[in-house]
């Protein structure tokens, strides 16, 4: 496979490989989690409440609403920030837009380059801050392991090489090529590692919110 | 006291408790590893992994811990930190844990956690780790290691029904006795024992016999003065407190329960209602139901807090004169994070008391009293510990600068008597039925006046 072709594979086929595993695999893990509440814990399911767990989940996506995250204002802000950039940047960036025009003949609104330069430094920043939370501050380091040290590289590593690759600032080519790799990569981890916080956060959520609110009568942050 | 001149400011860990050396010593690697392995495979599920599974080990849990901060935020305290030393090494070894880890593992889980599910209300997923650690409490039973005095109170529960050794015939006479003290106040009153249909069953811990029954001479003339059709259970099952629950003997735990439900459903009352304790109504109202299948307790239950709320705001208690000095109130985990029952709390003081201060934090942030969760109930042994670690409670007791404590809760009560003692404090705790009996007007209620 000459270079051409391994660069039209990893920016054609495995893209959509990358989606299609994704997916599947998140749509397989929740149903797993399902079948496995049900199978176990299947009470769970019987003092779960549409409201109250409706209600938890959006008193804890209300920026300062929790006291948990106005005791660590300056925590909470970067980790908001990172969490809404992680989603806003790659999907509403121009190149990212572009492709899918190309492959797909789909196509939505974008940010412009400076706005989407200047978010990714801020996306490195978040994640630098993580690490050095994780560091620095005795009770984060105390149950740290490296693999979450790892697991921050791998969420970081899409944005410091298309940071990289936009600026063409050393070897293109290759660092163009990292930067599919990284994101597809990530993708695909999803599922499988916990990334997978972002399926499940809203089931403890609901559940924790209900038990809360539900039988016990009293807020939960 | 030599105590108080000379404070220790770090918990000892290297306290020895016999209850834990003995059962350490019956232990073999086989036994340990057999057991840890039983409890987790078979005793646990779907929570448990997602608990694990999804904890980002961002620590915002730490601040919510009396524990972390009376300890100046040293990470072992920290709720994560406490289930990485426990659950997180049982899981990591795949059971073959050391006997000395063991012996650690139990300190943290009884005497360093009031499983007070705080940390559940600062963690941004709501991972619950009182559940995490209270699992570890059950491994600890079944290992046979739980600390001595504790477990002496579940004995006492397992062979008698009640949490203090209480015979059948020590319950019937004591509440004779105070039945007639009270009559030389009310010549008419009575402690209705078994009375059948009456509207409600009044129930206690077994303390109040024991050692409190004055309490009961109060509730007596409450109940009398607000003619109301009560009755309690001369029989097994009049003491609602659980420490089963605390020490993961979850078969006890849940006869304890069924035996209060059944003396209620015996006697066909509408209702329980339930003295001011607020680890008893944890287990009447939210746990023991569950170990026997029910969503929700198989009969209504209420606490003191809702009954006398509802006896002074239908008139059915009068009060006469308020109480003067300045007072605080600490909201017990069990009623405010366990039922949300700290507004009545505010509203009951505002009818009792003429000046009231807020402690901060309050309602369901307040922090656990340090004896919850059965921490208290470990003993002697512990209590230089349980001072040590409840520093923080005791500066937000003295940030208020009240003169009277109300703690709605017996735990709390005489966990926050402890603390003050200790930290030099004069402050006067107090339940709300001492209050209600000092303040009322001691006239019988005529309904439809
Ligand atoms: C929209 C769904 C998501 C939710 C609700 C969510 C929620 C959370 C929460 C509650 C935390 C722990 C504390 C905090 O940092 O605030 C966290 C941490 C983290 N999340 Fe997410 N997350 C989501 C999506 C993602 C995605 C898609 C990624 C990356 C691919 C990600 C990466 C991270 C990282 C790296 C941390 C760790 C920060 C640290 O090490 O301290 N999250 N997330
Ligand atoms: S349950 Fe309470 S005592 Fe236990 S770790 Fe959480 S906040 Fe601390
Ligand atoms: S706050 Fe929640 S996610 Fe963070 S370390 Fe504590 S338990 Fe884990």
């Amino acid at each position: 496979m000459n270079m051409h072709t391994f660069i039209d594979f990893i920016m054609g086929e495995m893209v959509i490989v990358s989606f299609v595993i994704f997916i599947a695999g998140t749509c397989g893990r929740l149903l797993w989690t399902f079948i496995h509440i049900n199978k176990t814990e299947n009470f769970i399911f019987s003092y779960l409440s549409f409201k109250y767990s409706l209600r938890s989940i959006l008193a804890w996506l209300t920026p300062f609403l929790p006291v948990s995250s106005r005791k660590k204002p300056f925590f909470y802000s970067i980790s908001y920030t990172f969490h809404i950039l992680l989603f806003i940047v790659p999907i509403f960036l121009l190149s990212h837009i572009t492709l899918f025009e190309e492959y797909l003949n789909w196509s939505w609104i974008s940010i412009n380059d400076t706005s989407a330069d200047i978010l990714t430094i801020i996306v490195i920043l978040c994640t630098l801050f993580f690490v050095t939370r994780r560091v620095v501050v005795k009770e984060v380091k105390y149950i740290t392991r490296t693999s979450d040290f790892v697991f921050i590289i791998i969420a970081s590593l899409p944005f410091i090489t298309g940071f990289l690759a936009y600026h063409q600032l050393f070897a293109y080519k290759i660092i163009m090529i990292a930067h599919v790799i990284s994101g597809e990569i990530m993708l695909i981890l999803i599922p499988f590692t916990r990334f997978f916080h972002m399926f499940i956060a809203p089931i403890i959520r609901a559940y924790t919110g209900s038990e809360f609110g539900n039988v016990r009568g009293a807020k939960d942050w | 006291m030599q105590e108080t001149s000379t404070k220790d400011s770090e918990t000892d860990t290297k306290v020895i408790d016999e209850g834990v050396e003995k059962g350490l010593k019956g232990l073999t690697p086989e036994k340990i590893e057999l057991v840890i392995n039983q409890v987790l495979k078979n005793e646990t599920g779907a929570r448990l992994k997602l608990y694990i599974d999804t904890c980002m080990r961002c620590s915002l849990c730490a601040d919510a811990c009396s524990f972390f901060l009376s300890n100046d935020r040293a990470p072992e305290f920290s709720p994560a930190g406490k289930v990485k030393q426990t659950l997180h090494e049982m899981i990591r070894l795949k059971g073959k844990v050391s006997k000395d880890t063991l012996r650690n593992i139990v300190r943290i889980a009884h005497t360093e956690c009031n499983v007070c599910k705080r940390c559940s209300m600062y963690c941004p997923f709501g991972i619950d780790i009182a559940y995490m650690i209270l699992l570890v409490r059950r491994i600890c039973h079944k290992l046979e290691i739980t600390p001595l005095y504790i477990q002496d109170t579940v004995n006492s529960h397992a062979a008698t029904m009640n949490q203090m050794w209480v015979k059948e015939d020590e319950w019937i006479d004591t509440l004779q006795w105070q039945e007639e003290d009270a009559r030389e106040e009310f010549e008419n009153l009575r402690i209705p024992l078994d009375k059948d249909g009456a509207d409600i069953m009044y129930s206690v811990i077994a303390p109040e016999p024991k050692f409190q029954a004055g309490l009961i001479y109060q509730s007596a003339v409450i109940h009398h003065a607000a003619d109301i059709n009560w009755t309690m259970p001369s029989f097994p099952g009049w003491d609602n407190s659980n420490m089963a629950m605390f020490t993961g003997d979850y078969e006890i735990s849940g006869r304890i329960a069924k035996a209060h439900y059944e003396a209620a459903t015996k006697l066909h009352v509408k209702k329980i209602v339930m003295g001011e304790c607020g680890h008893a109504f944890r287990s009447v109202f939210d746990v023991g139901n569950r170990w026997m299948g029910w969503a929700m307790p198989p009969v209504d239950v209420i606490h003191a807090i809702e009954f006398y709320h509802y006896l002074l705001t239908s008139g059915r208690i009068k009060i006469k004169d308020k109480f003067k000095e300045t007072v605080t109130l600490h909201d017990p985990c069990n009623i405010s994070r366990g039922r949300g029952l700290h507004d009545k709390a505010r509203e009951l003081v505002d009818m009792l008391c003429e000046s009231f201060i807020e402690m901060t934090p309050n309602k369901e942030h307040n922090y656990c009293c340090g004896a919850g969760g059965g921490a208290i109930n470990c003993g002697p042994p512990w209590k230089i510990n349980r001072m040590v670690n409840n520093r923080e409670k005791a500066d937000q007791i003295k940030r208020t600068g009240a003169k009277v404590l109300i703690a709605p809760c017996h735990n709390c009560h005489s966990g926050l008597e402890d603390i003050l003692h200790y930290y030099d404090q004069d402050m006067e705790v107090k339940f709300f039925g001492d209050l209600i009996f000092n303040a009322m007007d001691k006239t019988i209620y005529k309904g439809g006046e």
